[in-house]
């Protein structure tokens, strides 16, 4: 299995198209730190409108974790795209190109074929995130300097000092890990139905789209579907990002306002990663391999 | 009959008169304690208490320079302050010259007997409407003040003396403020999972801000480079 694993990194890895997501990534990214270098004050301006008419708000609020918050924002909603080209291309591909049966008929079990995949297409996920956590994280913190982090949401505003950030983003990029391999794992379920990846990759991302949609807005009979929906829990890295405070209104440093929330939806996440990769196994074992 | 109606109207008159005069000495007894501070610079904490801003105690530190320079820094991190009326220190309360004060009786103020006076800017231009004082005559202090302007809304400080109250320094000040509500687009936010439940959401709705500030040492009349007022 390991040596198949190896394999499909290799196949992984050897596709330009591999190395197109890692490009995007990396333009996206870099087209949003100059605009903000060159205009992030007007951004803040426009951002802080509503505050700004009655408090002043000093500071470098332009700060590298500010920046890397709004990249994670914009961004997570795209790299899922990214991650299909790769994860709905995985046994489908081999479809495609006639040597599924060729593969099967090597001495693995059809299990330790669909997982040996699978980690493969964990691995390219796990490293386009790690990518952007280094472009965006680590790049904007040498670029724009760091500083507390001061947040709009629709309720209320909050400000996390600079020494209690750094490890909200580890969370944040676990849980954003867990997003995209659910991502991952719809793609690569969908792969399997279909003799090329066009098919998979346009129902993954439409899936993905409307549940968005449906997350998105807030209209009553939506509201009651959208906890079962992995698109509503793919956006939990947010929470890391929010902070309790006493009973004098005073930040607590160190803490989650919803905790629960994380773990509630990194576990929905996970069951969503196994019975995905679980009904894959199952249906492969099943299936009647023509091509 | 005619007399001692114009006895009585003499002698309000005249009550009001040296009302005023009592007030007026009064106000220039404090500013003359307080003037004896050429500059000073403070170091202490700052409290945001908004309900809906989540903000960290920060320590800040206060520049001033006679008459009116001012400066606020915070020695890392963001600052969060009402905008306008920051008036942080008591010198900045009596920074009117052009007034007429006005004896509005006595009241007591935590336990101690306060004189309360109106200041009422002479100055058309003056961006503030009025300011009340209540001050320790005994030991020349002003214990709070209440503010209203035109453009910057009311505010209202609380002053706790300690071991500056020689020099008419505070050890802590809270400034109080009226917000208004908050609420933020989700399409700026893009915070669309708004779980928030109505009981979370009305304890936000708290009309009064509060900023603290909690001092810890003071520098005084050891000069101050003015470039720090410029920066």
């Amino acid at each position: 299995m390991y040596n198949l694993f190896k394999l499909e990194l290799y196949k992984i890895f050897k596709r330009p198209r591999t190395y197109l997501s890692f490009a995007a990534i990396t333009a996206l990214i870099v087209i949003i730190q100059i605009g903000l270098l060159k205009d992030g004050k007007e951004y803040i301006s426009f951002v802080l409108a509503d505050l700004g008419n009655s408090f002043e708000i000093n500071g470098n609020l332009c700060n590298g974790y500010f920046v890397c918050f709004c990249i994670l924002q914009l961004l997570l909603i795209h790299v899922p795209l990214l991650i299909a080209l790769i994860a709905a291309d995985m046994i489908s591909g081999e479809a495609n190109m006639g040597t599924l049966r060729l593969l099967l008929s090597k001495p693995i079990t059809r299990t330790e074929f669909v997982l040996a995949k699978f980690a493969a297409a964990s691995v390219y996920t796990l490293l386009l995130l790690i990518w952007v956590a280094i472009l965006a994280l680590f790049v904007s913190m040498a670029i724009f300097g760091t500083d507390d982090i001061f947040l709009v949401k629709n309720n209320y505003a909050v400000q996390i000092a600079k020494d209690d950030i750094f490890w909200r983003y580890i969370g944040a990029f676990f849980f954003a890990a867990l997003a995209m391999l659910t991502v991952a794992a719809l793609a690569f379920f969908l792969s399997q139905f279909a003799e090329n990846s066009i098919g998979p990759i346009v129902a993954t991302m439409s899936i993905i789209i409307v549940f968005t949609i449906f997350s998105t807005m807030s209209i009553p009979i939506f509201n009651k579907i959208k906890p079962y929906m992995f698109t509503t829990h793919m956006v939990a890295w947010k929470e890391f990002f929010d902070v309790k405070v006493n009973a004098d209104n005073e930040s607590i440093v160190g803490t989650i306002q919803r905790p629960d929330k994380i773990i509630n939806s990194a576990l929905i996440l996970i069951a969503h990663i196994v019975g995905f990769v679980g009904i894959s196994v199952y249906s492969l074992k099943k299936k009647d391999i023509l091509s | 009959m005619k007399k001692i109606i114009i006895v009585c109207l003499s002698s309000i008159v005249l009550s009001f008169t040296v009302n005023a005069q009592d007030a007026d000495a009064l106000v220039k007894k404090v500013k003359a304690k307080l003037e004896q501070v050429n500059d000073y610079v403070a170091e202490g904490k700052m409290k945001t208490d908004v309900a809906f801003i989540k903000a960290p105690v920060g320590r800040v530190k206060v520049y001033y320079q006679k008459p009116n320079k001012l400066k606020l820094v915070k020695e890392k991190g963001i600052s969060i302050l009402p905008k306008g009326g920051v008036s942080i220190n008591s010198s900045s309360v009596l920074g009117l010259t052009n007034y007429t004060a006005i004896d509005a009786g006595e009241q007591v103020l935590n336990g101690t007997k306060v004189k309360v006076i109106k200041l009422l800017p002479l100055d058309e231009a003056s961006d503030i409407v009025i300011t009340t004082l209540y001050i320790d005559e005994g030991q020349l202090l002003i214990k709070k003040s209440a503010t209203t302007t035109k453009e910057n809304g009311s505010f209202e400080m609380e002053m706790y003396y300690g071991n500056y109250a020689n020099l008419g320094l505070p050890d802590k000040m809270v400034f109080s403020f009226n917000v208004k509500d908050y609420k933020m687009p989700k399409g700026v936010t893009l915070d669309f999972d708004d779980d928030m439940k109505s009981e979370e959401k009305l304890k936000l709705k708290k009309k009064k801000g509060r900023v603290e500030f909690i001092y810890t040492n003071y520098i005084i009349n050891k000069g101050i480079d003015a470039a720090i007022f410029k920066s």
